[in-house]
């Protein structure tokens, strides 16, 4: 775990300030952004991947019965997904406050 | 150790950076450094040195090939002048920000406009706060061994940081002076391979050059300040190691006669040569003068200076630069501050000589003791006087 | 031209190079062509970064988005640093100081900081030669600094800086053609592509990454903060985009064109341009001016195209 940018620090910097753990940004919830969030109906699922393959944020996997789901953590609700979904599967909804 | 050769001294650094088997040289020419890059090339042309030389087509992209190769782990080695380094003035600073070592040679070049070719230390001041450690050398040996000590100091796991040499545009570049070179074996013990830590490898993935947001910008500055400041320690390591080794021995403030001398020269570059035979012949004529030398410009010996300085009454700093509009010589304004918290510190004088290639005589230099004299015995309101301008 | 019977998305790699908490805006473009391109890079690069959105949204300290080593210094660069890391990689080899991998070295930049402030960058290391892959993510404009015009922004385009008003129709100039002047460097491989066409743009990278020497692909990127249009039509944009002959998918290898979609029936550039706020000013007369201009262009490529086939046949 990185430590965050509000508690470094300048010891805590590597040299050159180089980040050396590859793809930290993990940590960090994009998901918060969102004011729609995308609801998926399995039933018109046909696991083809599009919503897969077209997601800016990556955050699109495969669930354990093979359909695929956005991860939520990271989902910042821009709905392409929705919008691409061949059977239309996907719907977008209104984040509740 | 091998004979001394007759050589011109931009040659000779070409040689310099062989024995230190560089790996990349990226360059654009410029006058006065032209005969530096030319011989670097003809040594890559000829086998004689196993390297890429990158023929870029500006000196930014010159310096920014450097920081690529550099941030593989390569020993990076290029060399500029004047508007050079102007052009690559933004990508000097991230050299040193990202703490990537290298070594530059600047054939130190007046500014345009106009238009000189000459020498004189504008190019410097320009990147005076870049980060860069800078070192100033006087004659042909001392940037053959600089050059080897750069690459030393650069490299070290203590600093990693980029090194300036730098030696004045023609009055020392296309000098033929007879100089030392070590044997490759000696180099080869004094300088070990370069040992990056995080260099670009898939097989260790690191991010560099990350953006910061203000909540950790001013952190990644202290931890910059403190490594260079730092870096003193391993700067005077280095030359001590090298004085064992070769015989020829450093300092970052080099004194002449100055030790009981009531009146001080201050000079930094070439000049100082001048400067020297300028004193003897003061000496002879019963004149308690004497000479600093300050070769370390980056990190700034603030301690070395006082001591150097302390038990005179007058010192005379001949910059070869203008501050416009600001306190006069950028030479003489760092040793005011080094010496302002002092209690006993010597009265201070400004000059400013030597711009664009116009050489200091013998009778140069005794003439800006005698008028430094009377200005710190009548007093003075001015901030600085230009030597040698036709009014 | 994409045929998902027979690339079936499933089966593109799992693998997010260009890892999720990315900042990039909602529905980017960009980011998306980023984690394609990523996708089909694989694990064995290098890739210097230009400064820009991409960077910007990546490499927040003390985080990264990177799962491969990448390096950013400054904005017009780019292919000068690239330049740089290629030549020592190659030395540094030979002279056994590095493993022989055979990493390839990628650099990214925007629109601005290729055809703009980037350019002579660029030109310099595509003449020397330099075995690298540049890609070139244009969305048309300054996006980072607040949708500035670039050399890239389309004619008629509003921007912060070529605002459309009662002297102005917006950008006055017609965008600057990057693969024309990277084919005028003589390299080896030279492609336009999109991520609404993933499966072209992915073999595409992986065809300019393969070819020994410079490769230059310019890669169409939606940026619906400073098209003004809703995200979720970042991929419908760009398929609009090619289809209306504004943005053609082709290739060129060693000089000779290639249409990557070679269709005769363009749709008309209002089916791109109404959704799309930066046009909503433009007047028909200009609409027609524009739709006059992207027939010839498209005319002139098919021609060029059609011809190198007849040459090579």
């Amino acid at each position: 775990m990185t430590k965050p940018e509000n508690m470094m620090t300048w010891k805590d910097l590597e040299i050159g300030s180089i980040v050396t753990e590859p793809g930290n940004a993990s940590q960090y919830q994009t998901g918060a952004w969102r004011s729609q969030r995308p609801i998926h109906d399995f039933t018109k699922c046909i696991k083809c991947g599009l919503c897969y393959l077209f997601c800016p944020e990556g955050c699109i996997g495969q669930n354990a019965e093979g359909y695929f789901e956005a991860d939520l953590f990271y989902c910042k609700g821009c709905g392409i997904c929705a919008r691409e979904c061949w059977t239309r599967a996907i719907k977008m909804v209104e984040e509740e406050e | 150790m091998a004979d001394k050769v007759g050589i011109e001294v931009s040659v000779a650094i070409g040689d310099a950076v062989k024995l230190a088997r560089a790996d990349v040289v990226a360059a654009y020419p410029i006058t006065p450094q032209t005969h530096i890059v030319e011989h670097l090339a003809e040594l890559v042309a000829s086998g004689e040195l196993d390297a890429a030389y990158i023929p870029v087509e500006s000196e930014h992209s010159a310096m920014s090939a450097c920081l690529g190769a550099a941030a593989t782990g390569a020993r990076v080695f290029t060399a500029t002048a004047g508007q050079g380094l102007e052009l690559m003035h933004e990508v000097v600073y991230v050299a040193s920000s990202m703490q990537l070592p290298m070594v530059m040679t600047v054939a130190n070049r007046a500014l345009s406009a106009p238009l000189s070719v000459w020498g004189d230390h504008s190019d410097v001041m320009s990147v005076r706060d870049v980060g860069w450690i800078q070192i100033f050398t006087e004659n042909g040996q001392e940037v053959v061994d600089n050059v080897l000590c750069a690459f030393r100091i650069a490299e070290d796991r203590r600093v990693l940081l980029p090194v300036m040499v730098h030696l004045d545009g023609f009055h020392l570049s296309h000098m033929i002076e007879p100089i030392l070179f070590p044997e490759q074996a000696e180099v080869d013990r004094f300088l070990p391979p370069n040992q990056y830590p995080f260099p670009l490898d898939t097989a260790k993935p690191v991010t560099m050059g990350a953006f910061a947001p203000p909540v950790i910008y001013s952190e990644t500055k202290k931890a910059q300040e403190v490594n260079i400041r730092a870096s003193q320690e391993v700067i005077i390591e280095c030359w001590r190691e090298f004085g064992d080794a070769f015989g020829r021995y450093y300092s970052p403030v080099e004194g002449y006669h100055s030790e009981d001398a009531r009146v001080l020269l201050l000079t930094m570059g070439s000049f100082s040569e001048t400067a020297m035979t300028a004193i003897d012949r003061m000496r002879d004529d019963g004149k308690s003068v004497g000479l600093v030398r300050l070769r370390l410009w980056r990190p700034f010996p603030f301690e070395e200076i006082r001591r150097a300085v302390k038990e005179a009454e007058v010192l005379i700093v001949v910059d070869r630069a203008l501050s416009f509009g600001g306190p006069g010589g950028p030479v003489c304004s760092e040793v005011r501050s080094a010496l302002y918290g002092e209690a006993k510190r010597p009265k201070v004088v400004s000059f400013v000589g030597g711009l664009g290639g116009r050489d200091i005589s013998l009778d140069g230099f005794e003439a800006i003791v005698s008028r430094g004299m009377e200005i710190a015995e009548t007093g003075s309101e001015r901030e600085f006087e230009m030597f040698g301008v036709r009014e | 031209m994409e045929k998902y019977a027979l690339y079936v998305p499933r089966l593109v790699t799992k693998e997010e190079i260009f890892a999720p908490g990315h900042r990039a805006c909602i529905g980017c473009g960009e980011a998306l062509a980023v984690r394609l391109v990523c996708k089909a890079l694989g694990r064995d690069v290098i890739i210097a970064s230009a400064t820009g959105c991409m960077e910007i949204v990546s490499s927040q300290l003390p985080y990264t988005s990177w799962q491969v080593p990448w390096i950013h210094t400054l904005f017009e660069n780019t292919a000068a640093v690239a330049s740089g890391i290629e030549a020592a990689l190659k030395v540094m080899s030979k002279k056994g100081k590095r493993p022989a991998r055979d990493t390839k070295v990628v650099a990214f930049a925007g629109d601005g900081g290729t055809s703009d402030i980037g350019l002579q960058a660029l030109s310099g290391a595509m003449e020397r030669g330099h075995d690298f892959l540049y890609v070139c993510f244009d969305n048309e404009a300054y996006m980072n600094t607040g949708i500035q015009r670039s050399s890239s922004t389309p004619f008629g385009a509003a921007t912060t800086t070529s605002p459309a008003g009662k002297m102005s129709i917006g950008q006055t100039s017609w965008k600057k053609n990057m693969p024309a002047i990277a084919v005028a460097h003589n390299i080896p491989y030279v492609a336009t592509a999109c991520p609404s066409y993933p499966f072209d743009l992915m073999a595409k990278v992986a065809r300019g990454l393969a070819t020994p020497g410079p490769a230059y692909i310019h890669v169409l990127s939606v940026c619906p903060t400073g098209w003004r249009c809703p995200p979720d039509l970042t991929v419908r944009m760009g398929r609009l985009a090619v289809e209306t002959g504004i943005f053609p998918l082709y290739e060129v290898e060693n000089g000779k064109y290639w249409l990557s979609d070679d269709s005769s029936a363009l749709r008309p550039v209002t089916d791109y341009m109404k959704l799309q706020g930066r046009f909503r000013h433009l007047s028909e007369d200009v609409v027609e001016e524009i739709q006059r201009r992207v027939k010839t262009e498209y005319a002139g490529l098919r021609r060029k195209a059609r011809r190198r086939h007849h040459e090579d046949g």
